[in-house]
This record gives structure tokens, C-alpha cells and sequence, in this order.
């Protein structure tokens, strides 16, 4: 005769013997390291802006292609995903994460080819974000064109 | 469903290992580390081809048997297809099976190697596992350069690979009986939390395994789980007790728990898994302690999660099985 736990007992059991996730901390981290990203961005749009006197939608482009630019060289160079695992979800917010997901698919399927590889995998993980961006971007392009007119 | 063998033996063993598992529990016992996870090949890929020929290698030198006297070759690691090994047995040219039941691989090959070595024309079976970090996260997770946090309850895939020579000859190390377990699923569809998911099969494996050699949790000296995780361990304990009334005492220990010094080496969080897991401590410190008589009969317990990122992604449970193999010094 087979005997079993009943699936929801089963669950009761595991509960008290898994661990927590320490969520506050996590969120602690997260919020800081996602805080200080978005405060070097303001450094950086600062400087361009008073400095080269370049326009506000310049300098924030400038600010996006540098963050983007780093985010996939960090990977590329291998110590990224380091980063991001202790920085929680700080670093993968941001458009770093963007950064980050692509160059990190590239480099897993760089050896299986060109288009079969890199072509077909590197919206592996990213694709989702541009997928549902447009998407969203859409929607509320369309509430915003309707309700308050562009 | 239990087997029993009265003329199959252990004649060697062999490991390999990377650099993670160099710097945990059993370092200095592996036959040979790599520094690196490509181990000086083009990809993690051929990196797991190169490390099942070196073991299998230096398992044929220390047992000074040539590869053309080993009747079958059986192989079985992580990877769609059995990769790995299908790829490696082109070059080690015998007639080779590929097995899967994930982690569980390494008890199921020494059950099917022993039952093989029932019929006359086999005498000598070479079983190999394989797993690699890297393959394995790039398979079942994600891009390995991607590195998203992981919870304390996840495990980290062991990369190494391990081989045992089965004969007919005899020999100190003894195999005695083996349980061909069967699938269980109770609901768990955690894909981080493979402790939860085996724990259940574990359990029942090992007590059909005592109910049908009936023996007693106290006629084993250690009773050995594959890579169910510190979390995993204490639900396969409360389990056992709660559901079949067996305590296993200070009996159990639990490969994935000690493979690594979880003090040190932070990044493994609950501790390791995948085939080589078992295979590592088995043959290493487990072998060695049967050699010099600190253990006279052991429990071993492979546990795998049957996990499928297809069905996980269709929001199915994850299915374990667990088979078992119990092994004895004989005089």
C-alpha cells in the first residue's frame, strides 16, 4: 500500500522548514542601488546640460547610451552578473538590466552562430520588455490622444 | 520494486571536479580539478565531453583495464538528449546506453549496470555521471552571464563528473540490493525549491527499500540522500517520521549538504545538486570509509526532480523520483 501526504499538509510542512527571504533588506538594497543609478543619471544629464549646454532631451539621450553602453560592457567583461545578484533588483530595473539581459544572452549563444545563435536568443530575456513596452506604450498612448489630447 | 544481487562488485572508482567543488568539502580527495569551467575547451558543452573522458580515463588507469574489456558503457547526464555523453561515447567507441532520470542518474545506472552483469556475456559495466554548472543553468535557467539573485532555498548544480567499474569480479565493495523507485509528485512547482519537490520520493523509496530487504533504518551505517539541500533534509526527516513513522536518527546525511563549505562558499545557498552531486561524495569519502572499515553498509539515495521548463512554464508540478542502491563491505 502506497500512503501519502496530503498536497496541502505537504505544503504546511515545508513552509515551516523553508527559510525566509529577508524582503525588507532586499527592498533596502534594491531601493539604494536603484536610487544611486538613477542619481549618477542626474549627475550625468547635470553636467552635459551646464557644461557642454547641450538641450535637456540631448543630454538625457546621451545619459540612457552611456548607462546602456556600461551596463553591457560590465557584462561583457564578466563581473556584471556578480553585481546584479548581490544589488537584488536595483540593478536589473533600470535600462542596465535592458543592458544587461541582451549582452548576457549574446555571449551565452555566441558560439552557435551568428543567426542561429546570437540572431535568434538575444530577446531571449529582453524581448518580453520591448514586447509589452510597445504594447503598453500603445494603450496609454491612446487614453492619453483620447482623454487629454495628445 | 527492489532487486537483489548476489555477484556484482565495485572494482574502482574515479572523480573529476571543478573549481568550486576543488574549494569544498572533499577537495583534495577528486582525482583531478579544473581551474576553469571551460577546462581549457571551446564551450561549457565540451568542457562537460572533456571531463567524462578524463574520468573515465584515470578510472581505466587505476583499475589498469583496457577500454576494450568493458562490455557496456552507461552514461547519463543533465543535458536534452543526453549530450554530453552521447557526444563523449563516439570517442570511447564501446556499446553505450544513455540514461536519464536527472539527478537521480547515478543509482539508476548501477541498478541497470547490475542488472546487466546478471546475463553471461557481460562482466564489466563503466557507469559515468556528468553535470556542469554552466549547461545546466544555461539549459534549465538562465543565460549564465545573467546572474539573477537566487533564494536561500535554491541549490547550485555540482560540475564534475564521477565512474565506478562494475564486475563480476570479486572485490572488498559489494553491491547488494538496488530500488527502482517510482515517480512521485505532491505538488510542489517551485522550480528553485528542488528539496521540497524530492524530499516526498526519497521518502518513499527508502521505505519500500527497508520493507522489501526488511532491514531496519540501524543496519545501515549512513544512509545517503543525493542532493536534497539542508532544507530539503529536514523535510525528508519530518516527512519520514509524520507519513511511514521511521525515524532516521543520525543516520541521514545528505550529499548536497556537505559537498560544499556552505560557511565559505555563499553563492551555493542551500548546497549543491545534479548527478555528480552523489557521485563526488560517493566516490570519494564514502568509497575510502568502506575501504578502510568505518562503514560497513551504506544507503545510497540518488533524488532527481524530472523538471521540464516547458511543463513548469505550462504551470505544472515537478515530478521526483528517487532509486536506491545499498552497498556493503564484505570480508
Amino acid at each position: 500500500m502506497v500512503i501519502f501526504m496530503n498536497n496541502d499538509t505537504y505544503k504546511e510542512l515545508i513552509k515551516e522548514v523553508l527559510p525566509k527571504e529577508n524582503k525588507i533588506k532586499n527592498g533596502i538594497i534594491a531601493f539604494t542601488v536603484g536610487g544611486l543609478i538613477g542619481l549618477i543619471s542626474q549627475i550625468i544629464v547635470s553636467v552635459l546640460e551646464t557644461y557642454l549646454k547641450l538641450k535637456h532631451e540631448d543630454a538625457t539621450s546621451i545619459m540612457i547610451v552611456s548607462l546602456i553602453f556600461i551596463a553591457a560592457l560590465f557584462t561583457a567583461l564578466g563581473f556584471f552578473d556578480n553585481l546584479v545578484a548581490k544589488a537584488k533588483a536595483g540593478l536589473i530595473i533600470p535600462i542596465t538590466g535592458f543592458a544587461h539581459a541582451m549582452t548576457a544572452s549574446i555571449l551565452d549563444y555566441k558560439k552557435e552562430g551568428l543567426v542561429t545563435g546570437i540572431g535568434t536568443n538575444a530577446f531571449k530575456l529582453a524581448g518580453s520588455v520591448i514586447l509589452y513596452g510597445v504594447v503598453s506604450a500603445y494603450v496609454f498612448g491612446t487614453i492619453r490622444y483620447l482623454f487629454f489630447g495628445g | 520494486m527492489t532487486l537483489k544481487f548476489d555477484n556484482v562488485y565495485v572494482k574502482e572508482v574515479s572523480t573529476v571536479a571543478g573549481k568550486d567543488e576543488k574549494e569544498g568539502s572533499f577537495g583534495d580527495l577528486y582525482d583531478k580539478t579544473y581551474d576553469s569551467y571551460y577546462a581549457d575547451e571551446k564551450t561549457f558543452e565540451q568542457a562537460e565531453m572533456k571531463m567524462i573522458n578524463d574520468s573515465i580515463n584515470i578510472l581505466l588507469d587505476k583499475s589498469k583495464v583496457k577500454l576494450s574489456n568493458i562490455d557496456v558503457l552507461i552514461g547519463a547526464d543533465l543535458l536534452n538528449q543526453v549530450t554530453s555523453h552521447a557526444y563523449s561515447s563516439v570517442e570511447l567507441n564501446r556499446p553505450f546506453l544513455g540514461l536519464y532520470s536527472a539527478c537521480a542518474s547515478m543509482c539508476e545506472e548501477i541498478l541497470v549496470g547490475a542488472s546487466l552483469l546478471q546475463s553471461k556475456e557481460v562482466n564489466r559495466v563503466l557507469c559515468n555521471v556528468s553535470s556542469h554548472n554552466m549547461t545546466a543553468e544555461r539549459q534549465f535557467r538562465n543565460p549564465v552571464e545573467y546572474g539573477a539573485p537566487k533564494p536561500k532555498r535554491s541549490t547550485y548544480t555540482v560540475t564534475g563528473s564521477g565512474s565506478i567499474l562494475l564486475t563480476k569480479e570479486k572485490s572488498n565493495i559489494k553491491i547488494t540490493s538496488a530500488s527502482i523507485g517510482t515517480t512521485t509528485d505532491l505538488g510542489i512547482d517551485d522550480c528553485y525549491d528542488m528539496g521540497s519537490v524530492m524530499a516526498p520520493s526519497a521518502a518513499r523509496t527508502i521505505y519500500e527499500h527497508l520493507n522489501d530487504t526488511k532491514t531496519l533504518v540501524d543496519d545501515y551505517d549512513l544512509i545517503l540522500t543525493g542532493d536534497l539541500g539542508v532544507y530539503g533534509k529536514e523535510i525528508l526527516i519530518k516527512y519520514m517520521k509524520e507519513v511511514y513513522k521511521i525515524d532516521l536518527k543520525n543516520k541521514l546525511e545528505d550529499s548536497a549538504s556537505i559537498i560544499y563549505d556552505r560557511n565559505k562558499q555563499k553563492k551555493v545557498n542551500a548546497g549543491g545538486s545534479g548527478p555528480s552531486c552523489l557521485a563526488l561524495v560517493t566516490y570519494t569519502d564514502v568509497i575510502n570509509k568502506l575501504k578502510s572499515g568505518k562503514l560497513k553498509k551504506v544507503l545510497l539515495v540518488a533524488t532527481g526532480a524530472l523538471m521540464s521548463p516547458t511543463m513548469n512554464n505550462q504551470k505544472l508540478s515537478i515530478p521526483a523520483i528517487s532509486h536506491a542502491v545499498t552497498i556493503e563491505v564484505i570480508k
